[in-house]
């Protein structure tokens, strides 16, 4: 028995994984992953089963957090945005290592088009890095389907998945057919193999033959899962291999009607007999995927005997950005000009008095205050430097403020004005908020209150995950404290309201901390505008 | 049956609502759905479209092809310019008329409308001003909404009723408000067509 719901894709994935027999989701809110674990925390059945939902301080902390309810038996996900692999790599990789024994996915969502990302990585190398499988859904059914898929196969290798979704994917609904009937959780129950969980090298060598002697199984698996097919057709000039999203696409510019055979993959490491059959029945091959060309490379190893591969390293697939059916459609033509069914549609011609409009900071939001009083207090001053960090903060770069002068991941802003303070940088201001803090400007705020690095750092507290839609922020009420309690002189730890009525009192806090000879935060508070706005709506 | 729409408008308009009810009609009518819709940095503010296809077939992509939309639905008109290359030969635009100026180099309006006016096929007029005649100024998506409802076939009482059920929770008058925003505004798209 099955039901009809209309979600989006991350929604389809938490549900899936919910009925799949979920016991905790552990995530740091990035776009566009977030909505994975706000799905989880309102289930109504997550709820009742008490899954736990609450929010990490950061992706390297939620990924250990998954791993240890994995240690102990029991079906675990994180997810994150593409860059938070990043920051939890040494985990996730690590975690290839000790293996799993709950069943454990790690979601990442990549962001090809960086809609709200700073870079365009494609979180399937990771997996392959690690030498765990991937899936890679191709629609929200897969999705949803491939959450409890993913937890068996998981369990049955004894290695974490990982389960890549794209913007187009994560954030488009679909009507998605989900079960009635949810799995059980797993009972707490520990590891057969206690000596792998254990990673000093002795045991870590042992481990590392045994996974490398599982890669020949985990191609096998990829060989017999139901998300990679090959489906044949008439024209042999060209064999289509297209992954996850990509499959759509190329449906849409044939209207389901390809006239090529077709290996569509959303299962890996790549299952090789279903790729040799496509190149030996086939004068060439052509690769379309989302991201940058991981299978095309991949490829060129395993078919060396010389025939033609199209794709993103050709050039005949567009390498940056996220792809459409058009872009697929012009791929296919430069290859096969005359490709049966291959349509195109004729647009009207684009007006050309549009005006680009740039995203921008709220009205009565507390950050445009600090940067009007930044920008003052810093007029004082000969090549002052602002080091930014990732959130709605960043949008300071813009016009009217043009505030920052860096923005390159998480917490970066006050190591990077430390590290230019250490060069002779004076001014160096850091500006960073709250979460963005939490997760990751903690650690560095230690390094320059060791040195009393010449630094201001201002953190710009709205007492919330703004850029992302509001989520809880973990320092919320804890800021100075977690500042003092890391050694900051008390009387260079200065905090003030964000409101226009402050504005000459911020010019001068920051004039004076900009003067201090050492390390000062100011704390800048008020509360996001949006949030605010929610919980004005609620009372 | 197919329907495939960009919505377009500025973040923060409302345009996700329209696709969510949309959604929930289609859903109820049995039709299949795909709705793309952009999160996170962009709704500050900056613009924002939804590719929303409906149809009785099977779709394959979330993403709507050059020249393959049947409608462009805007809240803003310089919006509903933005995505014409989408639009085909045949399709209608369905547009707020009122401008929403954020920007220091928005284009002349009199050459907007010029530009809207010129492709033929366009619903246009005062939203804000229908909503708040017969509701509130916040219910202008829902004036959109009815204007672009002649274009999809959907039965309006469907559309309602999706409504009522969006709305529930938040009381009988912003319910009625909003249902009778969008009858409003499909009267008046009817009268322009």
């Amino acid at each position: 028995m099955k039901t009809k719901q209309l979600l989006l894709g991350d929604e389809a994935l938490a549900l899936g994984a919910i009925y799949g027999g979920l016991s905790g989701a552990y995530a740091y809110p990035g776009t566009p992953s977030t909505e994975i674990l706000e799905y989880v925390q309102k289930n109504p059945l997550a709820r009742e089963r008490k899954i736990h939902s609450h929010w990490s301080s950061n992706e390297k902390t939620a990924m250990e957090e998954a791993l240890g309810m994995s240690f102990c038996g029991k079906r675990a996900i994180t997810s994150m945005k593409h860059v938070g692999m990043n920051v939890a790599a040494d985990p996730f990789v690590n975690s290839a290592m000790t293996g799993a024994n709950g069943g454990f996915l790690v979601i990442a969502a990549d962001d090809p088009s960086m809609h709200s990302s700073q870079n365009e990585q494609d979180s399937r190398f990771y997996a392959d890095f690690a030498m765990i499988p991937a899936l890679e859904p191709s629609n929200q059914q897969e999705a949803y389907d491939m959450a409890r898929y993913g937890f068996e196969l998981s369990e049955r290798l004894g290695v974490p998945v990982l389960t890549r979704l794209v913007t187009r994917l994560s954030h488009s609904r679909a009507v998605v057919e989900t079960d009635c009937e949810p799995l059980p959780e797993n009972k707490l129950h520990y590891p057969s193999n206690t000596r792998q969980w254990v990673l000093m090298p002795a045991m870590s060598k042992v481990r590392n033959r045994s996974l490398i002697a599982q890669q020949a199984d985990f191609v096998k698996a990829s060989e017999a899962s139901p998300f990679n097919s090959y489906t044949e057709a008439h024209d042999h000039r060209l064999g289509i291999i297209v992954s996850g999203i990509a499959y759509n696409y190329l449906m849409e510019c044939f209207e389901g009607n390809c006239p090529f055979p077709v290996v569509k993959l959303s299962q890996y490491p790549l299952p090789t007999k279903l790729l040799r059959r496509l190149y030996d029945s086939c004068d060439a091959l052509m690769v379309i995927e989302e991201g940058q060309p991981f299978i095309e490379g991949k490829l060129k190893g395993l078919c060396e005997s010389g025939k033609k591969i199209y794709g993103k390293l050709s050039g005949n697939v567009v390498r940056d950005g996220e792809l459409n059916p058009d872009l697929v459609a012009e791929a296919i033509r430069s290859v096969i000009p005359n490709a049966k069914g291959l349509r195109f549609l004729k647009g009207a011609d684009a007006a050309d008095i549009i005006a680009p409009r740039p995203p921008m900071l709220c009205q009565g939001c507390g950050h445009r205050d600090v940067y009007g009083a930044l920008n003052e207090a810093l007029e004082a001053y000969k090549d002052p430097k602002v080091f930014g960090d990732i959130g709605c903060y960043t949008l300071g770069f813009l016009k009217p403020f043009n505030a920052i002068d860096t923005c390159v991941d998480m917490g970066a802003s006050i190591t990077m004005a430390k590290g230019a303070a250490d060069a002779g940088q004076h001014p160096s201001v850091a500006i960073i908020g709250d979460s963005t803090f939490t997760h990751s400007g903690m650690t560095g705020l230690l390094d320059a209150i060791n040195e009393d690095s010449p630094i201001l750092v201002i953190i710009s507290d709205n007492l919330t995950t703004g850029m992302t839609g509001g989520q809880d922020s973990q320092g919320t009420g804890k800021i100075e404290d977690i500042c003092l309690g890391l050694g900051a002189d008390p009387a260079h730890v200065r905090t003030i309201d964000s409101l226009p009525k402050n504005h000459d009192e911020m010019v001068r806090l920051f004039r004076e901390e900009i003067d201090h000879k050492g390390l000062s935060v100011v704390v800048s508070r008020r509360e996001c505008i949006q949030t605010a706005r929610r919980h004005a709506t609620r009372k | 049956m197919k329907s495939d729409i960009v919505l377009a408008g500025v973040g923060g308009q409302g345009i996700l609502t329209i696709a969510t009810i949309l959604g929930a009609a289609a859903l109820n009518d049995n039709l299949y759905l795909k709705q793309a819709e952009v999160h996170g940095m962009s709704q500050r503010g900056g613009d924002v479209q939804s590719n929303l296809r409906l149809s009785s077939e099977p779709i394959h992509s979330d993403l709507i092809r050059l020249g393959g939309a049947d409608l462009i639905v805007s809240l803003e008109p310089m919006e509903a310019l933005r995505y014409l290359p989408f639009l085909s030969e045949e399709g209608w635009i369905v547009t707020n008329s009122v401008p929403f100026v954020n920007i220091d180099n928005y284009p002349e309006m009199e050459k907007v409308e010029k530009a809207l006016r010129d492709h033929g096929h366009v619903i246009m007029f005062d939203m804000e001003a229908v909503a708040k005649e017969v509701a509130t100024q916040r219910s202008s998506n829902l004036v959109l909404l009815g204007a672009a409802s002649p274009f999809i076939e959907i039965e309006p009482d469907k559309i309602i009723e999706a409504i009522r059920n969006l709305f529930a929770s938040k009381g009988e008058k912003i319910v009625e408000g909003n249902v009778a925003a969008f009858r409003e505004g499909r009267i008046k798209a009817t009268e322009q067509m």
